[in-house]
């Protein structure tokens, strides 16, 4: 399989030109930005004092990733306005249009399990000193449709380090928000909450697999999962678990919310693979949104020189 | 409630007619100004196929509301409300083979060419036959296309009426049919299958009750007319 790396994009070519433009007139206007400079603040610090951006809040220094891809990235529109995040309702713009109440400042994450430095972290003691990156990714949906999402975000492993875990841990468990009070969709008992997801911790020290802090430049809306979702692009959707309140270092293979609600459906590893069905649909083609005729799936989702050799001898078709 | 022929004919039916159509007008509407979702071409299959759902219950609602109101005019819909049925239900197919079968095709000669229909007969007699859900979809359509070509007068006539109720029961299957081809689709979120489900149940459990009951009052008669051995 040919993967090319995007060897040089803009932000400028990522979005609309004249969205950019606007956008940077925007920040320059403020005096968000002027505070900004004057302190010198660099790098992930800057989501929490991050200047008023088209949509949100504008991510300074974000730096290029080779391991972007250079296809054709879907709109901020497209991404922020069809979406699967059950806490928000079980609608493709639920989330879009109820997620409003989701406070996301002030925001900690506890870690625990098997590791040395079980704490609670403050959002911006996780990023303190973090570069960030752009990272546009291809998005596959379990459901056939699949998107390129420019993501903003750090590797997993450079926070995984920090927690320092123990021999012990073989895999770690993400857990979602879970808060009726600022979720209206977990008031519904479409799935048991909270939301959980897991990796193997090779997986999740793989360099693809990013926390996610921003989209298009900017400080990653509520409904795709702010202020901290994951993006293991290899995987499909649903294993991007959103508004990560807490990760588990574990010896034991965490049991996912999906595997727990069908397991004949929805495994633990999840991978994006043409040639396992989803038992009631294929997941050979999917429809990339805004396009007409379907795409050919494609093995890991096209990440497959970078990941494949972590599942080699095992055998897919059981461990979907 | 008495109200005359000609205002049904002339007055309510046109009323209903383009009542009907609304869903429908809706959607071509949205579609053309990008007032759907990201996904245009999901919102047309699913928004379809939940107007079938509903013109079926609709149908089917049809029968117990004159027997509950005494409203016989009612009946005088109940057609169209099946022919609708089959219309969204002709449209959900036709999106279906449209957006996701010939989508999904390659075009080796060209999309206009014999091969790509012989491909998307195919696909979709695959698709058909491998997936439980889309078996009971579409025999759920086959089932509403004898009872659309017998629904007019003439058929009626021809075939005589205790044998066209009989075959017009097939829509009681078409209806679960329907529901349970919603039901294998969703995910988790089975609270609108659910609930067209209990719907579908109601009209049609009321359906047995009221024959049970028939059943009950002329079975005394059957007996003393019986003859004598």
């Amino acid at each position: 399989m040919l993967i090319k790396p995007a060897s040089d994009i803009r932000s400028s070519e990522i979005t609309d030109k004249k969205l950019y433009l606007n956008r940077r007139e925007f920040i320059r206007a403020t005096t968000g930005t002027a505070v900004a400079a004057a302190t010198g603040l660099l790098g992930a610090e800057a989501v929490l004092h991050a200047a008023p951006a088209p949509h949100g809040r504008k991510l300074e220094n974000v730096q290029k990733s080779p391991l972007s891809t250079d296809e054709k990235a879907n709109s901020w529109d497209q991404i922020t306005t069809y979406n699967n995040y059950y806490e928000f309702g079980i609608d493709k713009d639920s989330p879009s249009m109820t997620s409003g109440r989701l406070k996301t400042q002030p925001w900690s994450v506890v870690v625990d399990g098997e590791c040395n430095k079980k704490a609670t972290w403050n959002l911006e003691d996780i990023l303190k000193g973090q570069t960030l990156e752009d990272r546009i990714y291809r998005h596959r949906c379990v459901e056939a449709w699949s998107m390129v999402i420019p993501w903003v975000g750090f590797p997993l492993a450079d926070f995984i380090k920090k927690c320092e875990p123990t021999s012990k841990a073989k895999f770690i468990e993400f857990t979602t928000l879970n808060d009726p009070k600022q979720m209206p969709g977990v008031n519904s008992r479409v799935l048991r909450w909270p939301y959980v997801e897991g990796l193997r911790l090779d997986e999740a020290m793989h360099p693809l697999t990013i926390l996610t802090v921003g989209l298009y430049g900017e400080v990653v809306p509520n409904q795709n999962g702010a202020p901290l979702r994951l993006a293991v692009p290899w995987k499909y959707g649903f294993k991007h678990i959103k508004s990560i309140v807490k990760i588990k270092f574990t010896e034991r293979q965490p049991l996912n919310t999906w595997q727990e609600s069908a397991p004949q459906e929805y495994g633990f590893y999840s991978n994006v693979n043409p040639q396992v069905d989803h038992p009631r649909w294929t997941q050979a083609t999917e429809r990339r949104i805004g396009e007409f005729l379907r795409r050919k799936t494609l093995m890991f989702n096209g990440y497959g020189d970078q990941v494949a050799s972590l599942y080699s001898g095992m055998d897919l078709k059981k461990n979907y | 409630m008495k109200i005359s022929d000609r205002i049904v004919r002339r007055v309510f039916k046109p009323i209903v007619f383009l009542a009907s159509l609304g869903p429908f007008g809706w959607l071509v509407w949205a579609a053309l100004t990008g007032n759907l979702s990201a996904n245009p071409l999901s919102d047309l299959t699913n928004e379809t196929g939940v107007w079938t759902l509903r013109f079926l219950c609709i149908t089917l609602a049809i029968t117990p509301l004159r027997k509950l109101t005494g409203w016989n005019a009612a009946i005088r819909f109940r057609r169209m409300a099946g022919l609708f049925a089959f219309f969204y239900g002709t449209l959900h197919f036709l999106t279906y083979v449209i957006a996701d079968r010939f989508a999904g095709l390659d075009f080796p000669d060209g999309m206009l060419a014999w091969s790509t229909a012989r491909n998307l007969v195919a696909s979709v007699g695959e698709d058909v036959y491998k997936r439980p859900f889309i078996t009971v979809g579409f025999t759920a359509w086959m089932t509403l296309v004898p009872l659309a070509l017998t629904s007019t007068a003439g058929m009626i006539r021809r075939l005589g009426g205790r044998r066209w109720n009989l075959l017009h029961r097939l829509v009681y299957l078409t209806a679960m049919l329907g529901v349970l081809h919603y039901w294998w689709l969703v995910k988790a979120d089975v609270q609108r299958p659910l609930t067209y489900g209990v719907v579908v149940a109601i009209l049609l459990g009321a359906r047995i009750l009221w024959a049970r009951r028939r059943a009950t009052a002329t079975a005394p008669a059957a007996a003393r007319n019986a003859p004598a051995h």
